[in-house]
């Protein structure tokens, strides 16, 4: 096995039993890449940390059979990195987000700017030189260059970033025919914000209220993988109590999301009663969430060394009781959605992926199980307290809206399984530790399966103790380029529904 | 004209044009009910139309007068239009200038304005919007006119009033054909006022969007003139349907003022249920794909076609 060599030549990562980081030199990078693609590697994600003088260190995240290989290359000034989006296509837009942050490029073919629009310059990079020495960029007009498509009757459609509704921020460009869509191009980062340069301000242990709001609707995953690779790197083992408790908060952050988004996708297909009935028992969660948690969307609960409440007993008992009349009542709805023949005519067969793509684009996460990717890190990685109770995974073939809806309603009741299974063997003790970071450069990496995906935090120290580099990742940058493959072939006015079904993040992805 | 005419026809069209923003607000408390939320009050559009009527306009640059004349076109074709149809009173004096057949051309003409009108600052929902009006629209009509069809053979008569007068006459008596043009009527109210299925008035999605999206330019006074005029084309709708299938009890000359008096509150409650029902539809159903529309539309046409041979082969 030639991936094997590799494995040996890498150094362990600190908190982790299995996988290594392993810095190569020359032609080594694509050909480690090249055999972890051969061994079936799932890219986790694709950053650069910018050193001094215009040279850079190039890192790629891979899950190779539930481990994480690290592979860091050195960038010389002016040298550019080999681009690695011919064997994951999703690394395309990273590399072009690192280009943006840190003005070091590989030698991809498309160098269109992603992240950057007009607040700072093409030879400027945020990341490489603090703001206080950055030149004032002068704030043209976005000119970028979209893809178009010629042929006879061919219109375009732009749409965003200001919508008709109150959402996020994104630019759409559809090639259309008709009602036909042939292309769908997104323009993303109007939600970048400088998270990344904002974390090396940051005390390391105080960074994870940053984290925390990165994402508002993962932000116990965001937290709890900040907070992982904090602990890595300190080597401290966080109280049992806590580990549980944090396992019971990323599945209230699960219900809460895929009960929200099932009734948006009832709203958005027209069948109101879905959304009404389902925001009911969301908000009925949250409160519960609330009396036991002292917050409705567990914001700031996840602290290095533990979690920042410990919850009554009798709070518990009560949640784990609301938990199972939830459930109950979910799957009344189920059942209402899947005989709706309106709303079952609007979920089967929209915004199909098929698996062998799903698999070639490495599509991830909750919408990757719908396409037949069976990957959940609770189960092919599982930290604790995952590797004592993990869930089943649920897992569809079809690919459709359809498939993504009947995983988030297995999934709420696989969620709903684990919270009350976390809760009735919580162990007692200590609800958080002191963490303190050793004076020594260090790298520490957190991986948490959120809701959407797998949420990635690359943790770099400085020989003094602080922060270096902070890199976090959302699983929206694999998914969101599969979205143009999923609507190409539909309809116009199904966009809306199939993106619903995805629900991919604006504000973890632009950072 | 008699004194008794001029009444009827003066309170027809103002308490249509006043009460059809209650009409549509009574629909929308129901929808709400249905699904278990807390519904807007009954006057909400009202306080939607003064909101709307106290605010600026804006216009794009490149607006035309088209663009600008649009609303005012749209909304006094609807008024005419409730001019035609007999709500509360058959002996309607306007109704001689124009029989059913003219009020689906004064419906296509609003349709055609509102069209153009979205066309005309050339942004790419507009256009969206007016292209796929334009198809709902080009399969409704030929539904609605078969509708009236059959209604005009049973009485033998174009004239609304005098279909209505005719249809009234004919005791409780049901007749088959029209059990299938009513069906019929419902699918066509349904596409030309934009309700689900086939459009959704309370929908933020620009893509999905048909009626709204060809109104997104529109502000101000030419927007509230917008909302009014779709309130009206509702409340018009329903007063055909009403005097196609339940004709009873509307005034005329034989029943004097005081059967005028009478058909008022005899329309409210009509109004009520058909509100009532409306919102019931509209809850069971989802959207469908919007190329599931000709089917929809061609279910209509087809059900009207067989209440019309079921009139020419049966005689009922």
């Amino acid at each position: 096995m030639s991936l094997q060599r590799w494995w040996e030549r890498a150094e362990s990562l600190p908190g982790r039993a299995a996988g290594g980081r392993l810095v190569v030199h020359g032609g080594e990078w694509l050909q480690v890449a090249t055999d972890a693609a051969a061994a079936g590697a799932q890219l986790l994600s694709l950053w650069v940390t910018p050193t001094v003088d215009g040279a850079g260190m190039a890192h790629v995240a891979l899950l190779i059979d539930g481990a994480v290989l690290l592979l860091e290359q050195m960038v010389a000034a002016g040298e550019r990195y080999r681009g690695l989006q011919q064997l994951f296509p999703a690394a395309a837009r990273m590399q072009r987000a690192a280009a943006d942050l840190c003005g070091i490029r590989c030698d991809a073919p498309d160098q269109r700017p992603w992240l950057r629009h007009t607040a700072w310059s093409a030879v400027e990079a945020p990341l490489a030189c603090p703001p206080a020495t950055r030149p004032a960029s002068g704030a043209a007009i976005d000119d970028y260059a979209f893809v178009r498509v010629a042929g006879d009757g061919v219109h375009e459609i732009a749409v965003g970033p200001v919508h008709a509704g109150i959402i996020e921020p994104g630019h759409f460009r559809f090639s259309v025919v008709g009602e036909k869509v042939l292309r769908l191009e997104q323009r993303l980062g109007y939600l970048h914000k400088g998270v990344e340069l904002r974390f090396t301000e940051l005390e390391p242990c105080d960074a994870h209220r940053l984290a925390a709001r990165i994402c508002g609707d993962s932000t116990v995953a965001y937290s709890w993988a900040y907070c992982q690779a904090v602990e890595a790197i300190a080597g401290v083992q966080v109280p049992l109590r806590a580990v549980w408790l944090r396992g019971v908060c990323l599945e209230l952050e699960r219900i809460q999301n895929h009960v929200g988004d099932l009734g948006a996708l009832g709203n958005d297909a027209g069948f109101a009663f879905g959304l009404a009935q389902l925001a009911r028992l969301k908000e009925e969660l949250l409160r519960a969430t609330e009396v036991a948690f002292g917050q409705r969307y567990l914001m700031d609960v996840v602290v290095p060394g533990g979690v920042s409440v410990d919850p009554a007993s009798a709070a518990l008992a009560a949640l784990v009781i609301e938990i199972g009349r939830i459930a109950v009542r979910v799957r009344e709805l189920r059942r209402i959605y899947d005989d709706h023949s309106g709303v079952r005519d609007r979920f089967a067969g929209a915004g199909v992926v098929l698996p062998e793509l799903a698999r070639q684009l490495g599509l991830t996460g909750l919408a990757g199980r719908a396409s037949l990717q069976a990957a959940d890190l609770r189960v092919d990685a599982p930290w604790a307290p995952y590797h004592v109770l993990g869930p089943v995974v649920a897992v569809r073939r079809d690919g459709d809206v359809a498939a993504r809806v009947a995983v988030r309603f297995d999934e709420v009741d696989e969620s709903c399984r684990l919270v009350a299974a976390f809760l009735s063997d919580l162990p007692d003790g200590a609800t958080s530790c002191t963490v303190t970071l050793p004076a020594a450069g260090r790298h520490g990496l957190g991986l948490i399966e959120g809701w959407r995906g797998p949420v990635l935090v690359a943790l770099q120290t400085t020989a003094a103790g602080r922060i270096q580099r902070c890199h976090v990742h959302d699983p929206s940058w694999q998914n969101w380029p599969v979205l143009e493959h999923a609507i190409v072939g539909n309809i116009v006015p199904d966009f809306p529904l199939i993106n619903k079904s995805f629900n991919l993040s604006y504000s973890g992805h632009d950072l | 004209m008699t004194p008794l005419a001029a009444a009827t026809q003066l309170l027809e069209v103002v308490s249509a044009t006043l009460a059809a923003p209650a009409f549509l607000g009574w629909a929308n408390q129901c929808r709400a009910w249905l699904q278990n939320r807390r519904a807007p009050s009954v006057m909400q559009p009202y306080f939607v139309l003064r909101k709307l009527l106290h605010k600026d306009v804006v216009l794009a640059d490149n607006a035309s007068s088209l663009f600008r004349a649009a609303p005012y076109v749209v909304f006094g074709t609807m008024v005419v239009a409730a001019a035609i149809i007999p709500s509360m009173g058959t002996g309607l004096p306007m109704s001689a200038a124009a029989d059913g057949i003219a009020l689906v051309g004064l419906l296509a003409t609003a349709r055609m304005f509102l069209s153009l009108a979205a066309m005309d600052v050339g942004t790419a929902f507009g256009t969206l919007g007016a292209r796929r009006e334009m198809m709902v629209g080009f399969l409704a009509e030929p539904a609605l006119l078969m509708i009236l069809f059959v209604a005009a053979l049973l009485s033998g008569t174009t004239s609304l009033p005098l279909i209505a007068e005719g249809l009234s006459s004919h005791a409780l008596g049901l007749y088959p054909s029209l059990a299938f043009t009513a069906v019929a009527f419902v699918l066509v109210l349904l596409a030309e006022n934009a309700r689900i299925p086939i459009d959704n008035p309370s929908t933020h999605l620009e893509l999905t969007m048909i009626h709204e999206a060809m109104l997104l330019e529109y502000s101000g006074r030419h927007l509230a003139l917008m909302e009014w005029a779709a309130a009206l084309k509702l409340f018009n709708y329903a007063c055909i349907g009403f005097a196609l299938f339940v004709p009873w009890g509307a005034g005329n000359e034989a029943s004097g003022p005081l059967g005028l008096l009478l058909a008022v509150p005899l329309l409210a409650i009509k109004l009520v249920v058909a509100g009532a029902a409306l919102a019931l539809i509209e809850t069971l159903s989802a959207k469908l794909r919007v190329f599931r529309a000709p089917e929809f539309l061609a279910t209509a046409f087809l059900l009207a076609v067989l209440g019309l041979l079921v009139h020419l082969l049966l005689g009922a």
